[in-house]
């Protein structure tokens, strides 16, 4: 069964624990191949029949494709949150902020350098939300860098432009002995990173391996599959909060 | 089939309606490489010329060196100009790293070895009847080696071109040295990978046929150079 996933699921780690879980316990004996790629690309795979069910985060283009009819039976598994970085001195003043709005604001006004993923991923759809509730259009601004990247070299050249950042946690606590970036802002609802697990619709796409989907989708939002969520750590911190089962936390 | 066939149609229609964001990419490209290329020749050609007509101790094992460099692979040319450049290394000052200088550096590091170890075979592969002719006609070793280099052009030409089908194919080098950021360090080979992995195959297919037509208009505009040479030498 093929997965089309977001990159950071893969990254983290949280996969080598869950995927290895899910086949020992699988009754149709399933071997998961995981295509890990941008939320945009995953979505795309799927909607050409490529993959059997995806792993991603951007909620609203996800409603819009099981709208399409090319997924059914989203859930939502589990969610992290986004967090802004930046240089120790913050130039923007971003620490004051009260929203995430109000932080890009502050950054586009003081034109300090800000790198974006600008490749399409979940996390640069989010970047682009926010810069568009606040309404300004970063983009060919002078002090707006688009890396076309994954995560971490978005990281690495925004440490050395000392600029400003949208980031996954999980991605930064990986490098956050490596840069010397800080976390300015975080906790607005904006900031919410939301994933869900969606099976591919089987009358449009017969061939999908639809009863493995419903399988892994049954074993992620069971309350074992969240209790291997909920308990995964990484540098002290738990990467994930369970949302379908979450009160496998307090258990 | 269909697929690969759609995907070049769109590509085609897509090179007719550039924008100028493309534009600035491609242009880019022809920038960093061409610089790169100039400045490995002129770097190369001496180089060459010494390693031709000079004979010091270890000179073997210096063509050696170089003929193995020939085959430096570019993401390791990357990471060490990376190290050496990042702000926590020794050139960091500079603030060189994602400039389209550091890919103009790490080209001309994979650039030079190919441009002298060429023209030093070009230059060695000379009829020693040439020089022995200026000798004994009273020339200074400088001009010795003018007539020879002179003799040996075309061999040259051909390493310069070997030289630029390696920078204008390059990657991994400047992907790691430039960032691939957009309006500044973004080139089309970094483009072509970067498209590919968001599946936008037309995108990436497009730029490919224009990096190879640029390529080809190059070494056909040497080819002729090199052929007219050919041609006039004969006479």
């Amino acid at each position: 069964m093929v997965i089309a996933s977001t990159t950071s699921t893969q990254n983290s780690g949280l996969f080598d624990v869950l995927i290895p879980a899910y086949e020992k316990s699988s009754k149709y004996g399933v071997k998961v191949e995981i295509v890990a790629v941008g939320t945009g690309r995953a979505l795309r795979l799927a909607k050409k029949g490529e993959a059997d069910m995806l792993f991603v985060h951007d909620p609203f283009r996800e409603e819009k494709f099981v709208a399409e009819g090319y997924g059914v039976n989203r859930r939502t598994v589990m969610h992290n949150t986004f967090i802004v970085l930046g240089p120790k001195k913050d130039p923007a003043g971003i620490r004051e902020a009260k929203k995430a709005v109000d932080a890009f604001e502050l950054i586009a006004e003081s034109g300090s350098p800000f790198v974006s993923r600008g490749d399409d991923s979940g996390t640069n759809i989010r970047e682009l939300d926010i810069w568009d509730d606040a309404g300004i259009n970063p983009k060919g601004k002078g002090w707006y860098f688009e890396t076309g990247g994954k995560m971490g070299d978005t990281l690495l050249v925004a440490d050395e432009k000392d600029a400003y950042t949208l980031c996954d946690k999980g991605t930064y606590l990986n490098y956050e002995k490596k840069i010397g970036l800080k976390v300015l802002f975080q906790g607005d609802p904006l900031l919410k990173n939301q994933y869900s697990v969606i099976a591919v619709n089987p009358d449009r796409f017969p061939t999908a391996r639809y009863r493995e989907a419903m399988e892994f989708i049954a074993f992620v939002t069971s309350p074992e599959g969240q209790q291997i969520i909920a308990a995964y750590v990484k540098h002290g911190s738990r990467l994930f909060s369970p949302d379908a089962v979450p009160s496998v936390i307090r258990n | 089939m269909n697929s690969i066939i759609e995907s070049f149609s769109r590509a085609v229609s897509l090179i007719l309606n550039l924008d100028k964001e493309l534009w600035g990419i491609i242009f880019l490209s022809v920038e960093v490489s061409g610089t790169a290329l100039v400045a490995a020749t002129l770097l190369g050609l001496p180089a060459a010329a010494f390693l031709g007509f000079k004979r010091f101790p270890l000179r073997g094992a210096v063509v050696s060196i170089l003929n193995t460099f020939m085959g430096l692979p570019p993401v390791a040319v990357g990471l060490f100009l990376y190290l050496l450049l990042s702000r926590s290394g020794p050139l960091g000052f500079l603030s060189l790293l994602y400039t389209p200088t550091a890919m103009i550096i790490a080209q001309t590091i994979l650039a030079f070895p190919i441009v002298t170890c060429l023209s030093h075979s070009a230059i060695v592969s000379v009829d020693p009847i040439i020089r022995q002719a200026s000798m004994t006609l009273g020339a200074t070793q400088f001009q010795v080696s003018l007539s020879v280099i002179r003799e040996a052009r075309y061999g040259i030409i051909s390493a310069v071109i070997a030289g630029l089908g390696r920078v204008m194919a390059e990657v991994g080098a400047i992907l790691i040295v430039g960032g691939n950021i957009l309006g500044f360090t973004r080139v089309m080979t970094t483009t072509i990978a970067m498209e590919t992995d968001k599946g936008n195959f037309e995108l990436a297919l497009a730029l490919g046929i224009i990096l190879l037509s640029i390529s080809l208009l190059i070494n056909l505009t040497l080819y002729f150079v090199q052929k007219r040479g050919a041609a006039g030498a004969a006479r």
